[in-house]
């Protein structure tokens, strides 16, 4: 029998895991729920941005927080650029081309980190790696309460930015109609451009929010990916909410299955979920069809 | 994807270099001097030097490359004529399939024998495959018992099993504990999901209440596990005196930091193979953590000028000196040893020659090379422990380096 001593800091403890999953599900949200596209070079991309955070940490002082100010804006031109410069161009606008294309991309992308980067595991030391914030007797770490706080900030930035500003009234119109949107003037290379770099961005946080509590090597972002794509699933595509929401039930889920079922077999919760929405609510909890 | 590389390792500005050189003696007309070359001899290295366990693997290869460049400078295989040796590099992507079908290419491209694969399930795949084709394969690190058990002709093993390896751990745990008079009573056994963790977790389960240390809880883990909490709140509340963690690098970061953000605290953290206290890149790292850590894990003689010349070249290349680094050396050395006694590339003679083995590895603490079924029966482990931010030698004695610190201070 487990104690309330296990489970209420394991359910806490899941709840932030949860807000960093759903930090880095809130970019592929954006990109596969509203533009369509599969991006399997999301993995890749975190990866890219905590590398980015790692070495501005470790060259420059800069503290992972403080490199917000850098590594999303760095990571929306990355992002920009892929889009227009690569994903665009080669997938000649057919789905199962961009699959392909981004799928290239990430194992290029991990491929030449490995050769740069080398294969090592770097973590990054900072005043609060191991500081806690004691809640109903449970430990916190503090870097995934700030995460947790900042998963909420971002699903609120992003929701704003599509909800209230010329740039989100063109996302949406792209997604709903794109000849329509087209015929009053809207930039549709641009604006998808535009709507690819936010979501890389939301991958520039999501490293910075990450790395106190995690670590980095090429291989980072594929521990991550698979669990994004079920978050966006059971959020709803293109949901920002959905994708919080998701986030922490998948977290909660995964602590919970960890407790109950064991470390390795915990996982299984998580893939039911994904299998028992597309069957029963393809749609999402808070998705609607586009 | 195999490729094929000189040991030398030269790269297009020194080629351009010495043809430039070579060029500028033609035109001074110095007679050319024209030699045999012994055709070269070619060792395979299969790791995994993409995926999961990059880390180790790319470390297992600068190891064996360093081997091999030794070699070479010390005149190659002398009873070949001088016949250098050459790497053909292979990525097993730490998948046993994939390993086991670069032994298959390999074997196609006339491969004389192989090193591979560090971890236990690649091992067993590679040793296999290379069976098919009587190939000698010296299996690096991979500790899984099944590797040497298998009554294959062809493959040989110079460090420890974990069958070796948990029994000196138990006992070595049990007289450690003993000379602190006995204040660790039970323990708890974290270990990765594959062969290696759950090979050594199920020995460690089965020996200690022998030695007076109930295990109350063996938590299993994938790979990767991305939190540690939940498995961290499980030893909290259980709360054993020993903490007995079996896994990789990347879990054992994420483990080390857990416990102490959760504020565990136990009489000892004890690791059997892959821990804190034989991982200089862990220590350096995590100084605070990492103190008083124990491992039970491979390591190089402290005493042997031979190990710590090795240890400096490895770290002047701008390695940490891991364990994957001065295994995959030493099979390097071995396999090499095995074809200069033998004189030739025969295969049949080479695994006779490394089955006969008697291969001085003084430089390691291990007792007299002795091959039996494959295994080298003189290999053993030690056990180290982070002290003063430095990874001292506590056991044996006759290759300590320091007393343990047990209990740790809390």
């Amino acid at each position: 029998m487990i104690e309330l001593s296990i489970l209420i800091p394991s359910v806490l403890n899941g709840l932030t895991t949860g807000a960093l999953y759903a930090l880095v599900a809130l970019g592929l949200t954006l990109i596969y729920g509203v533009l369509h596209i599969i991006n399997f070079a999301h993995g890749a991309l975190l990866m890219v941005g905590l590398y980015a955070v790692y070495y501005l940490n470790v060259q420059f002082g800069i503290d992972p927080y403080v490199a917000l100010l850098i590594v999303p804006p760095g990571m929306f031109v990355l992002g920009y650029a892929l889009q227009r410069g690569i994903i665009s161009r080669a997938s000649h606008g057919r789905d199962e081309n961009i699959l392909l294309v981004t799928l290239g991309l990430a194992i290029i992308i991990e491929n030449l980190s490995l050769f740069v980067f080398k294969s090592d595991t770097r973590v990054v030391d900072t005043p609060y790696s191991f500081e806690v914030v004691e809640l109903f007797g449970a430990f916190l770490p503090l870097p995934k309460v700030v995460a947790f706080v900042g998963a909420f900030l971002t699903a609120g930035i992003l929701w704003l930015v599509m909800a209230r500003t010329d740039l989100g009234r063109a996302i949406r119109a792209l997604a709903k109609e794109r000849k329509g949107a087209e015929l009053v003037g809207i930039d549709a290379n641009h604006v998808f451009a535009m709507s690819f770099g936010l979501g890389i961005a939301c991958l520039g946080v999501a490293a910075c929010l990450l790395l106190p509590s995690y670590y980095v090597n090429p291989q980072v972002g594929a521990g991550f990916v698979l669990i994004a794509f079920t978050i966006v699933v059971l959020g709803g595509m293109g949901s920002f909410v959905g994708a919080l929401i998701g986030g922490l039930i998948i977290g909660v889920v995964e602590a919970l299955g960890g407790l109950f079922l064991g470390e390795s077999l915990g996982q299984i919760g998580i893939f039911a979920i994904f299998i028992g929405v597309l069957i029963f609510r393809p749609t999402g909890l808070l998705g609607h069809k586009v | 994807m195999t490729d094929t590389t000189g040991a030398s390792g030269m790269r297009r500005r020194e080629f351009l270099a010495t043809g430039a050189a070579a060029l500028g003696v033609g035109l001074t007309g110095f007679p050319a001097v024209l030699r045999a070359q012994a055709a070269p001899v070619k060792i395979g290295l299969i790791h995994p030097v993409s995926g999961f366990i990059a880390f180790s693997g790319t470390q297992c290869r600068e190891g064996a490359m360093m081997a091999i460049a030794d070699i070479n400078a010390a005149g190659g295989i002398k009873s070949l004529g001088g016949a250098k040796i050459e790497a053909m590099l292979a990525d097993s992507q730490g998948k046993p399939d994939i390993g086991a079908a670069e032994v298959t290419k390999m074997a196609e491209a006339g491969v004389d024998g192989i090193v591979a694969g560090y971890a236990s399930s690649i091992s067993l795949a590679t040793s296999q495959e290379a069976a098919k084709t009587n190939t000698p394969h010296v299996v690096d690190v991979g500790v899984s018992d099944q590797i040497v058990q298998r009554g294959l002709a062809n493959t040989f093993r110079f460090g420890p099993g974990y069958g070796s390896i948990a029994k000196f751990a138990v006992d070595n745990l049990a007289a450690i504990n003993g000379m602190a008079d006995a204040p660790a009573k039970t323990a708890m056994i974290i270990h990765e999901e594959s062969l290696f963790g759950t090979g050594t977790a199920g020995l460690l389960q089965k020996e200690l209440p022998g030695k007076g240390i109930e295990v109350v809880d063996v938590i299993k883990h994938a790979n990767p596990t991305r939190d540690f909490t939940n498995i961290v709140l499980q030893i909290k509340a259980k709360k054993p005196d020993l903490i007995i963690p079996a896994n990789y690098y990347n879990e054992y970061v994420l483990l080390a930091r857990t416990l102490r953000q959760q504020r565990v605290e136990a009489k000892g953290i004890y690791s059997v193979l892959g821990g804190a206290a034989s991982n200089y890149k862990f220590v350096h790292e995590f100084p605070e953590a990492a103190e008083y850590i124990m491992d039970c894990n491979h390591w190089f003689n402290p005493k042997s000028d031979v190990a710590l010349s090795r240890k400096k070249a490895a770290e002047d290349k701008g390695l940490v000196y891991t364990y994957e680094v001065f295994l995959a050396y030493n099979a390097v050395v071995a396999l090499a040893d095995a074809i200069e006694r033998a004189g030739s590339t025969d295969k049949e003679a080479v695994n006779a020659a490394l089955a006969s083995s008697t291969l001085d590895m003084s430089y390691m603490p291990y007792g007299p090379t002795e091959m039996v079924d494959g295994q080298n029966v003189g290999a053993q482990p030690v056990n180290t422990q982070v002290l003063n931010g430095d990874i001292e030698v506590i056991f044996p004695q006759a290759y300590a380096s320091a007393k343990p610190v047990f209990p740790m201070p809390s």
